[in-house]
């Protein structure tokens, strides 16, 4: 589906090469940058609203991800395998609150960031048990396995389209819980304080119970979803999270639409930065944190 | 009248839409006890915190000296000479009452590259401390911890401290909060006693102890001035008493009178 | 404080005493643990005592180490008197240099980016040729103490080692003892207890933050050093946040904000890492679900737990 007339010189080199390759960098950005997104909001959810700061988010996108592998292998459909995945996140999220971290609350930081290294460790050692220490690859949905041409050469995979689709629903929904419900209305005063949230006729523990499962499911979530793009291998955990913590320091910690604007602004930079500059193209999001914590130590948006 | 040590002009403090401040000028005079009154959210917390650097002004200008000291930040404009003391008690909860004012006062000797010498051990600070203690009334209480002081001890610490930083204003906020009779009455004293030699400027509900030791009171209302002037003027303003009673009936410090809000 | 100085000196004895009654393995055990002492001591004085939770703390280890393992010849050994100063001060450099972004930030985000700081200084070495990537870099030979060539001790030499680790970690402890009860000292536990009094107060306390920081890095880097020195071998696995995690793993296990607390933090922490390991090769797994637990039951540590039987109930210490 070209956009652009045929070139005039049959033969000679095609303009359209160059404006589809900036379209795919420029994709390929955005679709990190959501992906981020998701996970990120999980991480400053979390925070803004329990006042965590929890080292092992990083681990349940891993665990999504392995979750991934294994169940499309026991079930044959990635898709599937997803819709359980979730589901299983979401259940580990309400033990995982009920057993641990609702014994955090009102721990100093310096605890917290403990008892979550810790559980990054009990996590890598489980995952290396039962899964092992290679990587792996997941097969794309057959449904899903097909290329957009944009030119002879160049191609764009509908798979990666779906995923940045997917991440944009997921964001839908969150503007309509954020900014239609009232556990948004607490989302949105950042509510660390369990006066305001009984004050609002909600039960805290439970609230508390559903906010640390949507986040565990968010990083999972997007951990299935990125699978077949990213393959599935053991530091991807530790991976994700430094970059979050990044986009959450740019963003504004507590900020869901700071952690947006800041995932799409890492996924652009790190993506253009690996093709202009591939030697220090890791170093980008960094120096990037380094300008914002100069001018906005507090993050772009502070508190949404 | 001699110049105003501190003064403001059209001060400002807009939070989004709501205005906390509004067009509030005022001055403060060494010597003179300047008390601001006013009911709950009037705006008298958020004037102190934007005299002090707690809070960054919208607008307007803040003058010290005549110097604009409008974009100095707290720390800053402590070490030019302004003192404040909080209405939360903001102590170190976790050294002694001496410590706490010991620290205090190393901030005008800061020494940071005396790395191999005892603080305690210099005298300018120590003794700075120690006047200060005395001058609050708390010396026996010097080696007790903060925390465990009796809660009109820490009103007391909270002003000591600010005294041991050597300022010229001493900006006051709510000094009595949670103090009974006694404790009160210690307090009047003391502040009667730092009057002369400071310029104060008081933020207080108890009025009775503010109609005792104040020179020069600024009533405001919804983040503006309502009006200023002499304890006997504000007490037979009309419009203060609306302000706070709703009607015109007799104000704290006479006979009958009830007690404002 | 007698009692205290009383214990310390027994303490030193035993670790001087040490060598005369242990086997090189051991010795070698010991110089291991006095090293991650310094490392820990000098994060106490940034998390304990400052206030200043830094999840990234390996980095300035690193840097220390690295320093040594670059600047080695590779045909003769390094002079300790020259790469031993010169690492100190490079990882106070870089502690100076990430400070001034990362102190800007408050509370949790200062924990997140002090990690990702690290990561970058484990990127640049593990990524790029700067640190010869992640095989890491051997030393052919160990420094040697010499000056105008005479060499009172041989570094080579398991016991000597020892001794001058003692050494260092005696002075280590003895200076920031010092630096602690000095104005410098007292400001920054200033901060810890309350940081928005000390800026009412008149402290410009950026740059009081900032110089915690970049001691801490410096005396880090120092320990990194003596790593380097120990091992003869350098990988980007020193900065990596696991060791960042472990150091402050062991101020928990330590007892924050004493500065002996550095000290038996690294021996329960070695000691808890051989008896794990030593049960099986699973011993992460252990290691992981023995923190959770410690931080759930026991947040005070070891000493925590001497405390409550020591304080009489009556003078609980305020915590805020």
């Amino acid at each position: 589906m070209p956009l652009l007339p045929a070139p005039a010189a049959p033969g000679g080199p095609d303009p359209r090469v160059d404006l589809y390759s900036l379209l795919i960098q420029l994709l390929n950005g955005v679709q990190y940058g959501l992906l981020l997104f998701l996970v990120a909001s999980g991480l400053t959810l979390i925070f803004g609203i329990m006042g965590i700061i929890n080292l092992a988010h990083g681990s349940f996108y891993m665990i999504g991800a392995y979750l991934a592998f294994t169940l499309s292998s026991l079930t044959g459909s990635l898709l599937a395998a997803i819709a359980l995945g979730t589901l299983l996140s979401v259940i580990l999220g309400i033990a995982l609150e009920w057993a641990l971290f609702s014994r955090l609350y009102r721990r100093d930081h310096l605890q917290q960031v403990l008892l979550t290294y810790g559980l990054i460790l009990v996590f890598e050692e489980i995952r290396s048990l039962v899964a092992g220490n290679d990587v792996h690859g997941v097969q794309v949905p057959p449904a899903l396995d097909a290329s957009i041409r944009l030119t002879d050469t160049l191609s764009y995979p509908v798979y990666r389209l779906f995923m940045s689709g997917v991440c944009l629903v997921v964001a839908g929904l969150m503007y309509l819980l954020i900014h239609r419900t009232r556990v948004g209305m607490m989302i949105r005063a950042g509510a660390s304080n369990r006066e305001m949230v009984q004050s609002l006729g909600l039960d805290i523990n439970l609230v508390y119970r559903l906010v640390f499962a949507l986040g565990v499911a968010l990083a999972a979530f997007a951990g299935m979803i990125a699978a077949p793009v990213s393959s599935v291998y053991p530091g991807m955990g530790t991976q994700v999270l430094i970059i979050c913590f990044v986009v959450v320091v740019i963003g504004g910690i507590g900020s869901v639409w700071g952690a947006l604007a800041a995932a799409l602004l890492i996924g652009l930079v790190d993506t253009f930065g690996k093709v202009l500059l591939p030697q220090a193209a890791g170093l980008g999001v960094y120096l990037l944190m380094a300008v914002i914590l100069l001018r906005r130590p507090e993050g772009l948006f502070r508190r949404a | 009248m001699s110049d105003p040590i501190l003064a403001t002009r059209a001060l400002c403090k807009r939070f989004g839409g709501l205005s906390a401040v509004g067009d509030v000028s005022l001055e403060l005079h060494r010597g003179r006890l300047h008390a601001l009154l006013g009911p709950n959210g009037a705006g008298k917390s958020t004037l102190i915190n934007l005299l002090s650097g707690d809070l960054p002004a919208t607008s307007g200008a803040i003058s010290y000296r005549g110097r604009d000291v409008t974009s100095l930040r707290a720390d800053q404009r402590s070490r030019i000479g302004i003192g404040r003391s909080y209405q939360k008690t903001n102590i170190f909860g976790a050294f002694t009452a001496f410590e706490n004012c010991r620290l205090a006062a190393q901030s005008r000797f800061p020494r940071p590259l005396h790395v191999f010498s005892d603080a305690r051990a210099f005298a300018p600070v120590r003794q700075a401390a120690e006047r200060a203690l005395e001058a609050a009334g708390l010396a026996a209480a010097a080696d007790i911890v903060a925390a465990e002081l009796s809660h009109g001890a820490q009103r007391q610490l909270e002003i000591a401290m600010a005294l041991a930083t050597g300022p010229e204003v001493l900006l006051l906020d709510e000094p009595l909060a949670g103090m009974g009779a006694d404790e009160a009455g210690r307090m009047v004293e003391l502040l009667k006693k730092l009057g002369p030699d400071h310029a104060i400027l008081l933020v207080e509900h108890d009025m009775d102890a503010v109609f005792a030791v104040a020179e020069v009171i600024t009533v405001m209302v919804n983040g503006q001035v309502l009006e200023s002037g002499t304890p006997e003027r504000i007490r037979a303003s009309p419009a203060v008493r609306q302000a706070y009673l709703g009607h015109d009936g007799p104000l704290a410090g006479e006979p009958a009178g009830g007690r404002g809000a | 404080m007698n009692r205290g100085n009383i214990a310390l000196a027994v303490a030193l004895a035993l670790l001087a005493a040490f060598p005369a009654a242990g086997a090189t393995f051991y010795v070698e055990l010991v110089t291991k643990v006095m090293i991650l002492a310094i490392f820990a001591m000098s994060l106490d004085l940034l998390v304990g005592y400052t206030g200043l939770v830094s999840f990234g703390h390996a980095a300035f280890y690193g840097v220390g180490a690295y320093a040594l393992a670059l600047s080695a010849p590779r045909y003769e050994p390094a002079n300790l008197w020259l790469t031993l100063p010169g690492a100190v001060l490079l990882a106070g450099l870089a502690a100076l240099a990430v400070g001034f972004f990362v102190v800007r930030a408050r509370g949790t985000y200062f924990i997140m980016v002090t990690l990702a700081f690290a990561q970058m200084f484990h990127f640049v070495f593990h990524d790029t040729e700067i640190g010869r990537g992640s095989d890491g870099i051997s030393m052919n030979f160990k420094p040697v103490a010499s000056v105008a060539g005479f060499a009172p001790f041989d570094l080579g030499k398991a016991t000597h080692l020892y001794y001058f680790v003692l050494a260092a970690l005696v002075a280590v402890f003895a200076f920031l003892r010092l630096l602690l009860r000095s104005p410098l000292g007292r400001t920054f536990q200033g901060i810890k207890s309350n940081e928005h009094r000390m800026v009412s107060l008149g402290f410009p306390v950026f740059r009081y933050k900032l110089a915690s920081f970049t001691i801490a890095g410096a005396i880090g880097g120092l320990a990194g050093y003596l790593s380097a020195l120990q091992f003869g071998f350098v990988n980007p696995e020193l900065l990596s946040w696991h060791q960042s995690g472990n150091v402050l793993l062991m101020l928990i296990l330590g007892g924050l904000g004493r500065l002996t607390g550095g000290v038996v933090g690294a021996f329960a922490f070695v000691a808890l890492q051989e008896v794990f390991q030593s049960l099986t090769d699973r011993w992460q797994l252990l290691f992981g679900a023995t923190i959770v637990l410690l931080v759930i039951f026991l947040p005070g540590g070891v000493a925590g737990v001497a405390d409550r039987f020591r304080r009489p109930p009556s003078r609980e210490p305020f915590h805020v």
